[in-house]
């Protein structure tokens, strides 16, 4: 009886991914669809625990489920908006860790001596791409949080090429060999350890959010392989949706930045380019704009656009740029605010930063939307953005960001960038809207800066 | 040969699972606007987390005897629930920011 109804209980939790997945994907129905499939996560679980035949060491599970949920629930509560991409990083090194450890158990627990080939062949994939997915997560976190630089050397796509054949052919010959001792299952362990390291780490923290969608989708992978062990449709629909999802979503993002997705993982970006920048053929001098001056050309416009990038979100200037813009409106001038769909370091980073500041949906533009307005506008503010503004992508073949689709502020009649120093974009590369004539630049802290327009803009 | 062309059959329903869900997966997101790529991809990270019960199978299932089940048991009990709990709390940060205000 309780086989028959845990078997439905999975069936409720697989139908509850799918749709939550499906509704995860349009903004109106976005949070319940996350509830949704939380749900039928918490009955799976329950599912598993109770009706499962076989399951003893209760207090073992519930003390596990518990210090986890304490943890993750702390840590997910705590977290800031902008630190948001290294936690789901996080998160995702935990679930490969999981499927790591569950292969583990699962080889050692099983007497191989008379065959099993298939089995141990689905027990080793699933320990290796769960491994990676942990060491790669784990490197991808601490990319974001600032611990760890890119490393290139001669010869890495080479020596990673050879790791990972060796990985495989490894676990290919434990599957044919099933009965040989654990001793192997742990080369193999780490072996997996260091592609994951090795695989990420000279892709450019710029492409993480891809690398972690990537990562993503390799635990469901990980996470089906464990489902086939234990004959689990729900692990098994669960895992295999988030891996193909995952991977579509992967393209996605990579469709967003006009890149392959081969073109990321080869770490090409910001590493070859670093020295292209400087090759002198910058023309012009830059000119400096003071706040005060900055306050006057923005209260006397018709039309502002307001372009955020990263640097909003460092330096957590996100209810400042609002006040700024409320400001504004009252003296009438239309602003808006232009996303470019990578802007920040996760697409969508934007949009969240400033809904959390308030700022009202219908006042964020597409790309292609505010692209058609610039020409009608007054002064864009660009404030911490920098490679998505560059003109550079739409005429100069040789520049790395060559084809990606940007915003056209110089297309607008003056343009104001608010950066810190002259330092180039997280691509490496040199902007040349810098010395364009229609543009001023108010060095500063974006936060400070953005107080000192507030105050002046008060004044007048 | 022969042992391939039977696991294959022995597990052709699974197989097709494989396939429609793959499909399903793809027909499911390729659709989604840009700005919700960040809460999807976190949300499907929350799902992935249904490894967690793979992790309640084995510690279940380990003898009180085998220790290195028991406590790698225990360590993908908390490893899997980090990621499930962790994962839709975060997605539902996320989403959170973009109800409407009015």
């Amino acid at each position: 009886m309780e086989k028959y109804i845990v078997d439905i209980i999975y069936l409720i939790g697989s139908v509850s991914f799918i749709l939550g997945l499906k509704m995860l994907s349009h903004p109106e129905t976005a949070r319940r669809g996350n509830l949704y499939a939380a749900a039928g996560m918490i009955l799976a679980i329950l599912g598993t625990i109770f009706l499962e035949p076989g399951i003893g060491n209760l207090v073992w599970i519930f003390g596990g489920i518990v210090i986890g949920t304490i943890v993750g629930w702390i840590a997910a509560k705590k977290v800031k908006m902008t630190a948001m991409p290294q936690m789901v990083s996080l998160f995702n090194g935990m679930g490969g860790a999981c499927a790591a450890v569950i292969s583990i158990v699962e080889y050692t627990k099983h007497d191989f001596s008379h065959g099993g080939a298939a089995l141990v062949a689905i027990i080793m994939a699933g320990l290796i791409i769960g491994t990676v997915s942990f060491t790669g997560s784990m490197i991808a976190f601490g990319k974001l949080n600032g611990n760890i630089g890119d490393k290139v050397f001669p010869g890495q796509k080479f020596i990673n090429l050879v790791i990972l054949l060796a990985a495989v052919g490894l676990a290919t010959y434990l599957s044919m060999q099933p009965a040989a001792d654990n001793m192997l299952l742990y080369v193999i362990l780490g072996i997996a350890v260091l592609y994951g390291v090795m695989f990420v780490m000279p892709i450019g923290g710029a492409d993480m959010p891809v690398v972690i969608s990537l990562l993503n989708s390799f635990t469901g992978v990980a996470a089906a392989f464990a489902g086939f062990v234990y004959n689990n449709q729900v692990m098994l629909t669960g895992g295999i949706l988030v891996g193909s999802a995952g991977t579509i979503l992967t393209i996605l993002m990579c469709k967003a930045m006009n890149r392959s997705l081969f073109n990321v993982i080869a770490g090409a970006f910001g590493t070859t380019n670093a020295a292209a920048g400087g090759d002198g053929k910058q023309q012009g001098t830059v000119k400096e704009i003071s706040a005060p001056d900055a306050a006057v050309l923005l209260a006397y416009s018709k039309k502002v656009f307001i372009v955020p990038g990263y640097g909003l979100a460092v330096a957590q200037a996100q209810h400042t740029c609002h006040e700024l813009e409320k400001l504004l409106e009252e003296k009438g001038v239309e602003v808006k605010y232009a996303i470019h769909p990578v802007a920040g370091r996760m697409p969508g980073h934007m949009n969240v930063l400033l809904a959390e500041a308030d700022v009202p949906y219908e006042k964020l533009l597409e790309m292609e939307d505010a692209n058609s307005e610039m020409p009608n506008t007054d002064v864009s503010i660009i404030i911490g953005a920098n490679d998505v503004v560059n003109p550079a992508a739409r005429h100069d073949q040789s520049s790395p960001i060559y084809g990606m689709p940007i915003l056209d502020v110089d297309k607008s009649a003056n343009v104001i960038i608010m950066k810190r120093s002259m330092a180039a974009g997280y691509a490496g590369i040199d902007n040349e809207l810098f010395y364009y004539p229609n543009n001023r630049m108010l060095f500063g802290d974006a936060k400070a800066s953005l107080q000192k327009l507030v105050t002046e803009v008060k004044a007048l | 040969m022969e042992q391939v062309l039977a696991f294959i059959s022995e597990n052709i329903r699974f197989i097709y699972l494989l396939i429609l869900m793959v499909f399903l997966g793809i027909e499911v997101i390729s659709h989604v606007p840009s700005v919700l790529h960040t809460p999807l991809m976190s949300g499907a990270n929350a799902i992935h987390g249904v490894v967690i019960v793979g992790a309640i199978i084995v510690m279940g299932r380990a003898e009180p005897d085998n220790y290195l089940a028991l406590i790698l048991g225990f360590i993908a009990v908390i490893l899997g629930t980090l990621n499930v709990v962790g994962g839709f709390v975060v997605t539902d940060r996320m989403l959170e920011m973009f109800k409407k205000k009015k």
